[in-house]
């Protein structure tokens, strides 16, 4: 090779490669075969029987999981899109106030979200109980579960999706762009639908998108909350567990089938049109809201929105000081003390799943920031051919449910491979930090992308022509300068990777349990009170983690998703 | 110190050729400008040197080595980017260091070189500066300390004052050309701004799509111009289209084309249309005078002032010969010369010696 450049790239490119393709593509594929596989021939008999009346559980698994997820997309739009109207349109005491805590959602890792939504609506929830008392009823008034659970839990933790995209897309729109539309006679509806609500498109595309692929993938909401109602991501755990593998395989092509057809449809709908604006923002006027009566109105709705929104993290917290023991047939929790976060330090049992979670996420994240950087650099400033396959490689983790990532793992690694060094992986320890560094690939290297597109080729070569090499130019200019993105990527990684629970649930054994799998268990034992500590503890990881990478690395919120 | 040559380079991007065919040899300390239009291959030249690119086919030679894919880092060249390209996260000290650190010099000597290069630069005082709190102008004399401070063999400047308002431009030209001279080095520096080059430059090479014109002094791409393109990219001129119908040892008579006139040039200024190709008369609008009444002699045309422009110390007037040719003139202000008006009749005289026989080259775009 005449150019010491594409060397150099090459060079780069290959230990990319065989990650991508030995941890990604590989076990992908693995899944596909095994789809095909019954017992022991090539058949689609797996399809058939999906696909068959006789059995139609599955078909009615994949009808409910496409139906809660468009649900999902639609109540999360009305509720995030009206948050965002009313708390960036409009200024009224509160304003500020009310809208740091609409995002409050996202400091709940999903699994934690659902068990405070148990304890609070449940069969022996605190609300439903409390207003049996209130109103001396026989029986309690509602409690949550099968479709009704999950959808309310989805538009909980989904809606922050709709609620920031929208937000920062207000935000962005030049004012004038409205103010010309009434300049030129149009009035507040025809406003709204013809310039607004146009150019808010691909925010609410973005979104929906999410919010459909995160419905799609859900796993601890049906998990906790289905009952006898089926989803095709419980159907894949299920399978499993009934050591069906080929069709927990068949189930997991389906569900990613469905999942990533929905992506292309949304960028194909998305590339219709150039929204772009022709001038950056000026940041957005609000109208004063002054009318006291409205006023007295807008600042009721705020504070009991902020009550039902902070409710569930004022239970986990409050959930976590009851001793166990001390509330079993009571209605109400009576004792509050610190001994289950004390137990952590006395118990090596109950701190061995924290410190598993922490260990195993820590050797993830670690993978993940080297792997993320190199890739981003390489996909960022160097010219290959194959770029777009290597792009798509590194997003197929994105695009993928979790669950089906635990599968593919399962069926690419449950047997020696040259990519597990001869060795079976599942049982290991090494099946799960494996398993959360793919999952956390796209997140770091998106992360990195957004930095490295910032900062102008002319630097780098500046610094080469200085005399510095290749390596060198990366250690001491490009890496400080990309440092703040990709520490904030890998920071959200680790806090998610610290909650992982559908893949942890498919691949962890006695010894690596994460605390997911622990939450879990100390709520089928009854110890609610342990259960919420752990909780406790990722709400306030992942609050801290928040607030480090807004404060010090300039991460935005909205990039959090 | 050294001499760059570039032998028969020609670099393709796809199916672009951004340079073709380029023969160059830029001597020991001088200051040598590459000038030409828009997307002509300047910066992918002056990247080849630096090394950021390698050329599709050709050598590269820095003094008689060949550098043609030696990487960047190897090269010793000191390049100042258009945008500066300042490390964000350094001081301005820092920033001029990095060369020496990578050099692994010691401590107390890249203090010592940092420091003098700064004064000399006239930025003693920012040392501990963040380069986001300069301005331009102090910003660009960082980037170009950066790269003296290497003692580079060339130093590289890419349209470095483009991005800069007019009067810093003219001030920065004076500081580049003094430090230029003070350390003699030899530089090469791109720009499209004819002004620019002409007043710095010991040589200019003047491109076009990928195709050097003409390599030569200011005085000489100004006053002999290799083609038409280059007369016309320098400078304003009229060119004439014309086909040479006789000749003797001291004078040669073209006829324009197509109305016919007859134009009597020195031999002297003919030398180039020896081949067949097309040629054309280029004369300087200085170098037109303007007849109020009709004299006998060669190379004077009856014609009717068309429009006229007054831009403070000369007038330009545009004298319309016939419908295919207008005459364009440039005279300083003084009071002989300001004694007519749109509509006048009056007589162009082209004087011989300034009129000055080009080939006409074929101007095809190859993008
Ligand atoms: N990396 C590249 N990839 C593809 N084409 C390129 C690349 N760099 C330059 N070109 C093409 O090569 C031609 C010459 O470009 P170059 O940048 O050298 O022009 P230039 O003379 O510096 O112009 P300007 O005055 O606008 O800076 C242009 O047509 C340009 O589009
Ligand atoms: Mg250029």
């Amino acid at each position: 090779m005449r150019n010491p450049e594409k060397r150099k790239t090459v060079y780069l490119l290959i230990p990319i490669a065989v990650i991508l393709i030995g941890y990604v593509l590989y076990p992908a594929l693995s899944t596909l075969f095994e789809s095909f596989q019954n017992k022991g021939a090539v058949t689609i008999a797996n399809y058939t029987d999906f696909f068959s009346a006789k059995t139609s559980s599955n078909l009615i698994a994949l009808w409910h999981s496409v139906y809660i997820s468009i649900l999902s997309v639609i109540i999360s739009a009305i509720i995030g899109m009206t948050l965002a109207f009313i708390f960036n349109k409009y200024n009224f005491p509160g304003r500020k106030l009310f809208s740091g805590i609409a995002i409050m959602p996202i400091v709940l890792p999903s699994l934690v979200g659902v068990m405070a939504f148990m304890f609070l609506y449940g069969e022996a929830g605190l609300v439903p109980n409390a207003i049996k008392d209130l109103f001396h009823l026989k029986d309690i008034p509602f409690k949550i579960g099968g479709i009704t659970g999950i959808l309310i839990v989805h538009a909980y933790t989904m809606y922050p999706y709709f609620y920031m995209t929208v937000s920062s897309a207000l935000n962005n729109i030049d004012p004038s762009l409205e103010e010309a539309a009434y300049n030129l006679g149009a009035g507040r509806w025809r406003v709204f639908w013809e310039v607004t609500f146009p150019l808010l498109t691909p925010a609410l595309i973005a979104a929906s998108l999410l919010v459909f692929m995160v419905s799609m993938a859900s796993f601890s909401a049906p998990f906790l909350l289905a009952g006898g109602y089926r989803v095709l991501s419980l159907q894949i755990y299920f399978s499993k567990m009934n050591g069906n593998l080929d069709m927990a395989a068949t189930q997991s092509i389906i569900l990613s089938v469905v999942s990533i057809a929905f992506l292309l449809f949304m960028r194909w709908f998305q590339n219709r049109k150039d929204y772009r604006m022709a001038n950056k923002g000026i940041g957005a006027h609000q109208s004063e809201v002054n009318h006291p009566f409205m006023k007295i109105v807008m600042v009721t709705i705020g504070a009991i929105g902020m009550v039902i929104l902070l409710l569930p993290h004022a239970t986990i917290l409050m959930m976590s000081l009851v001793p166990q023991g001390a509330w079993t047939w009571q209605t109400y929790p009576t004792k509050f003390n610190f001994e289950n976060f004390v137990l952590l330090f006395q118990d090596p049992e109950i701190l061995h799943p924290l410190k598993n979670s922490l260990v195993i996420s820590f050797i993830a994240v670690l993978g993940d920031f080297i792997f993320g950087m190199i890739t981003s650099y390489v996909l960022v400033k160097r010219k290959f051919i194959g770029k777009n396959l290597l792009d798509i490689l590194v997003m197929i983790p994105w695009a993928l449910p979790a669950t089906v990532v635990g599968m593919n793992l399962i069926l690419a690694f449950n047997h020696a491979s040259v990519f597990s060094l001869g060795k079976i992986l599942v049982g290991t320890f090494w099946i799960l930090p494996l398993a959360y560094f793919i999952r956390f690939i796209p997140l770091v290297v998106r992360s990195t992308n957004a930095v490295l597109e910032q900062l102008d080729d002319s630097i780098e070569e500046a610094a080469r022509s200085l005399g510095a090499k290749w390596f060198y130019t990366f250690r001491r200019i490009v890496m400080p300068l990309i440092l703040p993105g990709v520490l904030g990527g890998t920071l959200l990684a680790f806090v998610q990777a610290v909650g992982e629970f559908p893949t942890s649930v498919l691949l962890y054994t006695l010894d690596n349990r994460p605390i997911s799998i622990e939450i879990m268990n100390q709520l089928r034992m009854f110890n609610t009170g342990q259960a919420a500590a752990y909780g406790m503890i990722q709400v306030v990881l992942i609050a801290v983690v928040l607030f480090i990478s807004n404060k010090y690395l300039g991460v935005k919120s909205e990039n959090t998703l | 110190m050294s001499s760059v040559s570039l032998e028969a380079v020609q670099k393709t991007f796809g199916k672009t050729t951004a340079v073709n065919d380029l023969n160059l040899t830029i001597h020991e300390g001088e200051f040598f400008t590459f000038l030409g239009p828009s997307g002509c291959g300047k910066t992918t030249t002056l990247r080849m040197i630096a090394g950021f690119y390698y050329p599709t086919i050709g050598t590269v030679r820095f003094n008689d080595k060949d550098m043609t894919t030696v990487p960047p880092e190897k090269r010793n060249t000191g390049m100042v980017f258009q945008n500066y390209a300042l490390f964000p996260h350094m001081t301005v000290f820092e920033n001029v260091a990095f060369g020496l650190k990578v050099r692994r010099l010691p401590r107390a000597d890249i203090r010592k070189r940092v420091i003098s290069v700064l004064s000399k630069v006239r930025l003693g005082h920012y040392s501990d500066r963040q380069v986001s709190q300069l301005s331009g102008g102090q910003q660009q004399r960082v980037a170009l300390a950066r790269a003296l401070v290497v003692e580079p063999e060339i130093l590289l400047l890419d349209e470095p004052l483009s991005n800069l308002d007019a009067r810093l431009r003219d001030d920065m030209r004076s500081e580049i050309l003094r430090l230029q001279r003070e350390f003699g080095i030899t530089t090469i520096y791109v720009t499209h701004d004819q002004v620019e080059a002409l007043s710095m430059s010991d040589r200019i090479a003047v491109f076009n799509f990928g195709v050097c014109q003409q390599v030569a002094t200011p005085e000489e791409i100004y006053n002999k111009p290799a083609n038409d393109f280059v007369a016309q990219f320098i400078g304003e001129t009229n060119v004439m289209p014309a086909s040479l119908i006789y000749k003797d040892e001291h004078h040669a008579v073209f006829k324009l084309e197509p109305a016919g006139q007859k134009i009597k040039v020195k031999k002297t200024n003919c030398h180039i249309s020896q081949d067949k190709g097309h040629l054309a008369l280029s004369i300087r609008p200085e170098g037109v005078n303007i007849l109020k009444q009709h004299c006998e002699g060669d190379n004077i045309f009856k014609g009717k002032v068309v429009f006229i422009q007054f831009t403070g110390a000369l007038f330009h007037t545009h004298i319309k010969i016939d419908k295919h040719l207008i005459i364009r003139a440039t005279q300083l202000n003084t009071e002989a010369n300001i004694s007519f008006n749109t509509g006048d009749d009056v007589w162009v005289h082209l004087p011989q010696e300034n009129v000055r026989v080009v080939p006409k080259i074929e101007v095809t775009a190859n993008a």
